[in-house]
C-alpha cells in the first residue's frame, strides 16, 4: 500500500498501482493511468467498459468476469481485446478505479 | 407430506441423500433424488484414463448402490424450475412440486463455445479429457502419438477441478518419457491465467516445476478461434500457437435448464450465498457442489465440506432458525505431478495454500506444497475412500469442514 500521484491528485494504491479507494477516482486520473498502460486516449468504447465496471461494483461489489462484460454490457470480447490489449479486465479495472478482479480458483 | 428434492445425484447430491436421511424428521418430509444418469462415475479417475491407469470400467458405479433406503429415487432429466411455484417440470412433462430444493447438478464442459473447436477437429486431433468419452478417446490418440506439438489448454475460468490441466501436463510429460517420445514432442502448457495457478505462492511452485519439466508456458492467453484444418489456435490479441494434438479443457457450464429458469449467471451457475449455501434468489433453494457461483474450487472435496453447512441449514430453515455462515470455501486438492509424486494443498477463501502437515499437524502423513510420494499414494487412495465414505457422508477423521491453520507455516 502506498500513495501516489495521479494527474495532480495524491491517491492510495496497492503495489501493483490500483487504487485502493475507489472515491478518489476521477476521469483525470482514468486518463493518466490508460497512458500509463499504454492504452492512449480514452474513447466512447473505452468509457462503455468503465462505466459498465463501476455500475456493476456498486450494484454487487465485485469487478464483473469478462463473459459478463460480453454479454450484460454488451461489449464482444474482440471489441474489449481491442480497446484493452494485453488484458482487458485486468487494465479496464484499473483505469476505472477498482480492484484488480480476485482471479477465480 | 412436505418434500425435498434433491436435484442430481452425483458428489453432491448423494451425500446430501445420506446426510439429511439421518437427519430428517420423516414423518414430516420425504426426500426424492432425480438424476438424468442411471451411472455415478468417479470423475477425479478422468485424469488417469489417457495413459492407460483408469478405464470407464474401472470408474463407473451405479447411482441407486449409493442412495440410502427410505427416499425415493427417479431417473429422468428435470428440464426446467418454477421457482415461484416450487415445482420442477421433468422431461416427459409431468410436474413435481417440492418445499425445499437441494441443486447438485454439477457443471459440464461446453465445447461449442469457442469457434472451431467442435468441428471437423473435435475426437481427431482436439480432444478433452473431462468426460469419460472424451478420456477414452485421447487415451487411444495417445497410443499412436509420435511427437509434435501437445498443447494443454484451458479455455476460460472458472473449471471445475482447476488443477488438472496441471496434472495432465506433469502426466503426459512422465507418459511419453517411458514411452521414449517425450524428446519428439513440445509439450506447451497454454492458460487465461497470469500464471499456472490461480493462487500465487502455488503458482510460482508449479510454475518452476513446468520449467523443470521442460514444459514452454503461455499465460494470459484467451482463446478467439481454432482453426481445425491448420491445427491453429488463435487468441483474441493475436497470438497464434501451432498444434498436433490439443487437449482443451473447454468452457465449463452448469446445466442449461438455469438459464430457461431464469436461475443462472452468465455461466449458468447459481448465485448462492458464499456462506450460508442458500441461493440468493429464493430461500427454500439451497446449492452444492459445483452449480453454485461461490468463489471457490469446484471439486469433490468442496462438496464434502459443503454437505455439513448444507444440511445444518436446511435443518435450522425448517425449524425457522436463522442460516449458519459456516462455509468458508475450505478446498483440499491432491495435485499429481507424475513420477509417482504429488503435492497437495490447502486453502479457503481467504487464506492461500501454505506449506505444513495434513490432516494430523506436525505428523501428516501427508505434506503440503511439496512433492512427495505420500502424496501420490493420497491421491490413488481417494478413490476408495470416495466410494466409501465421501458419499456416505461419513465423516473422514483428522478432516474438518473448515480451514484449520494448526500445522502450517505461513
Ligand atoms: C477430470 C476431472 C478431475 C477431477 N479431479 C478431482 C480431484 O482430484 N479432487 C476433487 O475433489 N475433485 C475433482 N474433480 C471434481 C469433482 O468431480 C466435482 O467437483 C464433483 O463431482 C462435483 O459434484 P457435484 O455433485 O456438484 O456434480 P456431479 O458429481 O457432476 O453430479 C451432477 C449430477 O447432476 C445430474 N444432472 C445435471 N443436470 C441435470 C438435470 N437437468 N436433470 C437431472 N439430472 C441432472 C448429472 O447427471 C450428474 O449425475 C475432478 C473433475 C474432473 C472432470
Amino acid at each position: 500500500m502506498g500513495q501516489k500521484e495521479i494527474a495532480g491528485k495524491t491517491v492510495s494504491v496497492n503495489e501493483e498501482g490500483y487504487l485502493t479507494i475507489h472515491e478518489e477516482w476521477n476521469k483525470e486520473i482514468a486518463a493518466a493511468i490508460a497512458v500509463e498502460e499504454g492504452i492512449g486516449e480514452l474513447k466512447e468504447g473505452h468509457w462503455k467498459v468503465i462505466e459498465f465496471l463501476q455500475k456493476e461494483f456498486k450494484e454487487n461489489g465485485t469487478v464483473p468476469s469478462l463473459r459478463r462484460v460480453t454479454k450484460a454490457g454488451g461489449v464482444p470480447t474482440k471489441d474489449l481485446y481491442a480497446f484493452f490489449p494485453g488484458g482487458p479486465l485486468k487494465k479496464s479495472s484499473k483505469i476505472a478505479g477498482l480492484l484488480k478482479p480476485a482471479s477465480c480458483v | 407430506m412436505k418434500r425435498i428434492v434433491i436435484l442430481g445425484a452425483g458428489t453432491g447430491g448423494t451425500m446430501m441423500a445420506n446426510h439429511l436421511v439421518k437427519k430428517i424428521n420423516k414423518k414430516e418430509w420425504s426426500i426424492t433424488v432425480i438424476d438424468q444418469e442411471t451411472k455415478h462415475y468417479y470423475q477425479a479417475g478422468y485424469i488417469f484414463i489417457p495413459f492407460g491407469m483408469e478405464s470407464k470400467r474401472t470408474l463407473t458405479k451405479q447411482i441407486k448402490q449409493f442412495l440410502p433406503k427410505g427416499i425415493g429415487h427417479m431417473n429422468i432429466r428435470v428440464d426446467l424450475i418454477k421457482p415461484e411455484e416450487n415445482k420442477l417440470v421433468l422431461s416427459d412433462g409431468k410436474e413435481l412440486d417440492y418445499d425445499i430444493l437441494i441443486t447438485a447438478t454439477g457443471c459440464r464442459i461446453v465445447p461449442s463455445e469457442v469457434e472451431g473447436m467442435d468441428g471437423e477437429g473435435w475426437m481427431r486431433d482436439i480432444f478433452d479429457f473431462y468426460t469419460v468419452e472424451g478420456a477414452t478417446a485421447l487415451a487411444e490418440k495417445l497410443k499412436t502419438w509420435e511427437g509434435g506439438n501437445l498443447v494443454v489448454h484451458t479455455a476460460e475460468m472458472p473449471i471445475k477441478c482447476p488443477v488438472a490441466p496441471l496434472e495432465f501436463t506433469f502426466l503426459s510429460d512422465w507418459f511419453l518419457t517411458k514411452n521414449g517420445k517425450r524428446s519428439a514432442t513440445k509439450l506447451i502448457y497454454v492458460t487465461p491465467l497470469s500464471g499456472a495457478f490461480t493462487k500465487e505462492k502455488t503458482s510460482e511452485i508449479l510454475g518452476h516445476l513446468l520449467e523443470n519439466k521442460n514444459i514452454e508456458i503461455v499465460p494470459d492467453f484467451a482463446v478467439e478461434k481454432i482453426d481445425p484444418a491448420n491445427r491453429i489456435m488463435r487468441s483474441f490479441d493475436g497470438i497464434e500457437i501451432k498444434y498436433d494434438l490439443l487437449v482443451t479443457i473447454p468452457t465449463n457450464m452448469g446445466d442449461e435448464l438455469y438459464e430457461k429458469s431464469g436461475m443462472g449467471d452468465e455461466l449458468n451457475f447459481i448465485p448462492t450465498d458464499k456462506h450460508t449455501l442458500q441461493s440468493k434468489k429464493h430461500e427454500n433453494i439451497f446449492v452444492i457442489g459445483d452449480a453454485s457461483d461461490v468463489p471457490t474450487s469446484k471439486a469433490g472435496s468442496v462438496a464434502h465440506a459443503q454437505g455439513e453447512v448444507v444440511t445444518k441449514n436446511i435443518l435450522r430453515y425448517i425449524a425457522g432458525k436463522d442460516l449458519l455462515p459456516d462455509f468458508d470455501g475450505h478446498a483440499n486438492c491432491f495435485i499429481e505431478s507424475g513420477y509417482g509424486k504429488g503435492f497437495l494443498i490447502d486453502f479457503n477463501y481467504d487464506i492461500p495454500p501454505a506449506e505444513g502437515t495434513f490432516p494430523v499437524p506436525g505428523l501428516g502423513p501427508f505434506s503440503l506444497l511439496k512433492e512427495t510420494r505420500m502424496n501420490h499414494l493420497g491421491k490413488l487412495s481417494a478413490k476408495w475412500i470416495y466410494w466409501n465414505i465421501f458419499l456416505k457422508g461419513i465423516k473422514i477423521p483428522f478432516i474438518t469442514s473448515k480451514l484449520t491453520m494448526k500445522g502450517k507455516k505461513f
